[in-house]
């Protein structure tokens, strides 16, 4: 007799389905949302700037600092540029550096988290002391050391940060190859004669992706927060605009003095949003992906009672 | 049984880990520790035979299946594959004989990748090893081996991951994985105790059928119930040693070792008029670092006399038993 | 007549399931316990025998809903919800866990959860709660002198004294063991038992052994519910059950399990796995799989006697009394 027959029912035991997983979590978490939707769109706002900005980006429109207006919403900045084609632009290029710079520490951190992880021993020892040099530098003072030594421009602040926010992926990450080392399915693998390079790309490596997307979602944020401090100390791009260039600029301009308040405020609070929008989404990310933060619970008092209907009764 | 029919010889193994000592300990000059995991097992395996290894765990029975894998490096000892040590052999030496000894691990649920899909699954050895030939062969060779491990038709269980299957039926797939690649040897580690009963024999009888179209197969079990209806052979073990070894109906129905006894008195019969006064040894294995001198049983062991507590016996077949029963006990006459 | 120690009347647990709808995980089972009686329940995973042990223990998750009633000395624990329970769990029912590990706090030791254990149910405090620790200690075979160390410190076996122990610290009447043996080697597992045996022996409790492994139940129980798709399809003394069962299941699933004494008998497996609880089931659950299956089995039959002290839930018995 095969078992099989009659197994096209069989109960998928308790289906622990990580994507329907992610989704409910997202669902029940309307924090997660929000962030998703601050993120979405100023993400828009960036990518269509060129054609859906009011104005052009290096037209005055108007005099200097204007007042917030029906034509100028957010009103007008040192050189009379518009505001809201202002942030559109500076979000742009905020979030490219932000996206940029944490591919690097991505690529930096997964790798070392990897190797520290799967090779364990001296590797790991050696791995994880760099790591420790890495996590007690400084990061600002460091950024702007190197960005004044390599002077000012978008790819060395890109590096600059990638090189610098790559430490805590890296443990994050090599804490869980750690655990799906030891998984059976990869003793399996090594025993059937499986290669270091097969093992880590199709069993580890997958398993620990969805960790480093979360991870990745709360490094953007720095890497954005990071490139706005670097900017409004003067070791940006002078070439680009930015949102932390904007408010520079705004600030080297006396516009405090002018009272022009959105000239700083506004891109402030656009930087604000981005960071918070990653950090709503990438915190919902890791709480649904990071096994470790799951908490299990078998809860007293909590069950609920309900009368007997239907076949119940009819069983006494 | 020939001689040529051996597959797998394993000779005086010792498997050793070293416990580390921490900085406390190397400042103060405590001696090195190590866990005495297996000290000098002997076995060998026929073409066609099922070797049940027993034992609680701790006795080491596990650690000398993965020195047979060669995934811990033994201290000394021989393991003759086909004739060859595989001892000295290097990883790069090692992956020709990997394919043919296979292993199937206790855990069916931990043991499948879950992002893989069942014929995924059963090619991956092929695809490690190079073997195959094209994508449609295979395919062939997955859906045969499913056929083997009796999950038909193939077409219904390749497209399903893992966590679509029961329990039973994730076994049979990773049997299924081990088979692709035709080994001669397949040690099974535990392969049923983490199934439900029902399912249990049907794994079971796959592995009887296997092994009755000639595999080799160790099984490591805690369950001498199981050793007994499916072995042709048991070999106990207790505290890195084999304290007894023969021909499965003779280990459970004549037992020479006290630790033999002892384990067979306490298996749960399954009709309650069965049930019988078992002879329960007080405490548990004790830790493998300290290993008690003479016989390593003496301090559990009922009939335990002074000498016990000097000598250590050797493995020799009794006076009571019969050819290929042999156990290690001082207070067993040896035949002359 | 006096009411029974524990009786379970018509007992469902349903699960709300995450994308809606829910599962029936027990489906009126009932059963009833005399003091120093020791029961048996057994079935796959899966069958709601956990389940029922939690409900009777008012254990569930949140997901959760119950029926039924849960009876203590004819007083209804079950109908008050939360508060009617909890005078009564650990006092005078309490449960042992499969894995000790998880039922006892890693960062305190075993002493300290007991000490607990006695202070939050009124059982003495200070030193006198100590001694009692002591006393428990040793009436579960561990020397009181182990009650400072930590739960990582033991072993397996100890570990599970340990947790058996503490559900024992309030002197309750009712045991429920889940799986109080499957993470054991046979040597443990046999000392275990032997100190469940001697704990009913010797104070009189009485003792649900919820587990898969029949030969374990056949060893220690005198009575066994077998459990199949969260109802009770026979129950009856042990040794009725192995000579002459009602149910197919029960037949089968002896039949499945490998017995010293068996010799070449063929082990066999029962084809197929246990209906899906998420829906309605038609006719008797375990028609699928049972191979003395014939026509009444589309209907659904309910446990009735076929014996004394032995009822099974199904149509073949209607057959013979016929």
């Amino acid at each position: 007799m095969s078992e099989a027959s009659l197994l096209i029912e069989a109960p998928p035991e308790g289906g622990q389905n990580r994507r329907g997983f992610v989704l409910h979590t997202l669902r029940h978490r309307p924090a997660a949302v929000i962030g998703a939707t601050i993120l979405v769109l100023v993400a828009l706002g960036a990518i269509l700037a060129q054609w859906i900005a009011p104005y052009p980006l290096h037209q005055q429109v108007g005099p200097v600092f204007a007042h917030p207006s029906w034509h100028h919403l957010l009103g007008l900045d040192d050189g009379g540029i518009d505001m809201v084609t202002l942030l559109m632009w500076g979000a742009r290029v905020s979030l490219v550096v932000g996206f940029a710079a944490t591919l690097v520490s991505m690529a930096i951190g997964g790798a070392v988290g990897v190797l520290a992880g799967y090779f364990g021993g001296w590797v790991d020892t050696v791995l994880m002391r760099i790591t420790d040099y890495f996590l007690v530098l400084p990061d600002v003072p460091l950024m702007i050391v190197v960005a004044a030594i390599w002077g000012p421009s978008l790819f060395h602040i890109i590096i600059v940060i990638g090189i610098l926010l790559w430490t805590s992926t890296a443990r994050v990450i090599r804490a869980q190859v750690k655990s799906v080392r030891e998984r059976v399915y990869v003793k399996r693998a090594r025993a059937l004669g499986a290669g270091h390079t097969r093992i880590v790309f199709t069993h580890v490596l997958p398993q620990v992706a969805p960790l480093l997307i979360a991870n990745t979602v709360l490094t953007v944020a720095v890497a954005i927060f990071d490139e706005t401090a670097l900017s409004f100390l003067g070791l940006g791009d002078p070439s680009t605009t930015s949102l932390g260039k904007v408010i520079e600029n705004a600030f080297q301009r006396a516009a405090i003095s002018a009272g022009a308040w959105w000239a700083i405020v506004w891109p402030g609070v656009l930087v604000t949003l981005i960071i918070l929008g990653c950090s709503l989404v990438g915190g919902a990310l890791e709480d649904a992906l990071n096994p470790r933060l799951r908490v299990a619970h078998l809860g007293a008092r909590t069950f609920r009672l309900r009368p007997l209907v239907g076949r119940g009764q009819d069983a006494l | 049984m020939s001689v040529d029919a051996t597959v797998l010889e394993v000779e005086d193994l010792v498997v050793r880990y070293p416990i580390h000592r921490g900085l406390v300990g190397a400042v103060t000059r405590q001696p090195r520790r190590q866990v005495h995991a297996v000290e000098g097992v002997s076995l060998s395996l026929q073409k066609g035979e099922m070797l049940a290894l027993v034992g609680e765990s701790g006795c080491g029975k596990t650690t000398t299946a993965q020195a047979v894998l060669r995934l811990v490096d033994p201290v000394a000892g021989a393991i003759r594959f086909d004739g060859r040590d595989l001892v000295p052999l290097g990883s790069r030496d090692l992956r020709p004989v990997r394919r043919r000894i296979q292993v199937v691990y206790q855990d069916p649920y931990e043991s499948l990748d879950p992002r893989f899909r069942v014929k995924a699954v059963v090619e991956e050895p092929l695809l490690i090893h190079g073997l195959g030939g094209s994508k449609a062969e295979r395919m062939e060779r997955v859906r045969d081996a499913l056929a083997r491990v009796e999950l038909s038709p193939p077409e219904l269980f390749l497209e399903r991951f893992p966590h679509e299957l029961s329990g039973g039926q994730r076994q049979r797939v990773a049997i299924a994985a081990a088979l692709a690649l035709e080994p001669d040897v397949l040690v099974a580690d535990e392969p049923v105790s983490m199934l439900d009963v029902s399912v249990r024999a049907g794994v079971l009888n796959v592995l009887d059928g296997l092994r009755r179209n000639g595999l080799a197969i160790l099984m490591i079990t805690h369950d001498l119930s199981t050793a007994a209806r499916f072995a042709q052979r048991i070999a106990v073990m207790y505290l890195g040693r084999i304290v007894e070894e023969g021909p499965a109906a003779a280990v459970v129905r004549n037992p020479q070792h006290p630790y033999t006894k002892a384990l067979l008195s306490v298996v749960p019969r399954r009709d309650p008029r069965d049930r019988q006064r078992p002879q329960i040894l007080q405490g548990e294995t004790p830790d493998a670092v300290f290993i008690p001198s003479g016989c390593r049983f003496h301090p559990r062991c009922p009939v335990a006399i002074e000498r016990c507590s000097i000598e250590d016996p050797a493995l020799a077949r009794p006076a009571s038993a019969e050819d290929g029963h042999r156990a290690a006990c001082l207070l067993l006459p040896a035949r002359s | 007549m006096t009411a029974p120690l524990l009786e379970v009347e018509n007992l469902n647990v349903w699960f709300d399931l995450e994308g809606g709808g829910e599962l029936h995980a027990v489906q009126g089972v009932d059963f009833s316990l005399e003091p120093g009686e020791r029961m048996g329940l057994v079935g796959e995973s899966g069958c709601g025998k956990t389940t029922t042990a939690l409900a009777i223990m008012g254990l569930l998750p949140p997901s959760a809903s119950v029926a039924g009633r849960v009876l203590i000395d004819g007083e209804d624990i079950l109908a008050g919800g939360e508060a009617a329970m909890r005078p009564h769990r650990w006092v005078d029912i309490a449960i042992v866990f499969q894995g000790a590990m998880n039922a006892l706090n890693p960062v305190r030791t075993i002493g300290q959860q007991i000490v607990e254990s006695l202070e939050i149910h009124d059982r003495g405090k200070g030193a006198a709660a100590r001694a009692r620790t002591g006393e428990l200690l040793e009436s579960v075979g561990i020397p009181a002198a182990r009650a400072s160390r930590y739960p990582h410190e033991l072993s397996g076996g100890m570990r599970q004294r340990a947790a058996i122990a503490m559900a024992l610290s309030c002197s309750p009447r009712v045991l429920i063991a889940d799986e109080p043996t499957t993470a054991l080697d046979v040597m443990v597992q046999a000392q275990i038992l032997e100190l469940l045996d001697g704990l009913c022996n010797d104070f009189g409790l009485a003792l649900v052994l919820v587990t898969h492994d029949l030969p374990v139940v056949a060893q220690l129980c005198n009575h066994c519910s077998v459990m199949y798709a969260g109802e009770i399809v026979e129950r009856g003394p042990l040794d009725v059950l192995y000579h002459a069962p009602g149910h197919p299941y029960t037949r089968m699933l002896f039949a499945a399990s490998p017995d010293l004494g068996m010799g070449d008998a063929p082990v066999l497996s029962i084809p197929g796995a246990p209906p899906r609880l998420d829906r309605p089931i038609d006719g008797c659950p375990f028609r699928p799989r049972c191979d003395s299956s014939f026509a009444a089995c589309v209907e659904r039959p309910h446990l009735r006697g076929v014996g004394d002290d032995h009822a099974a839930a199904c149509h073949l018995n209607e057959m013979v009394t016929a």
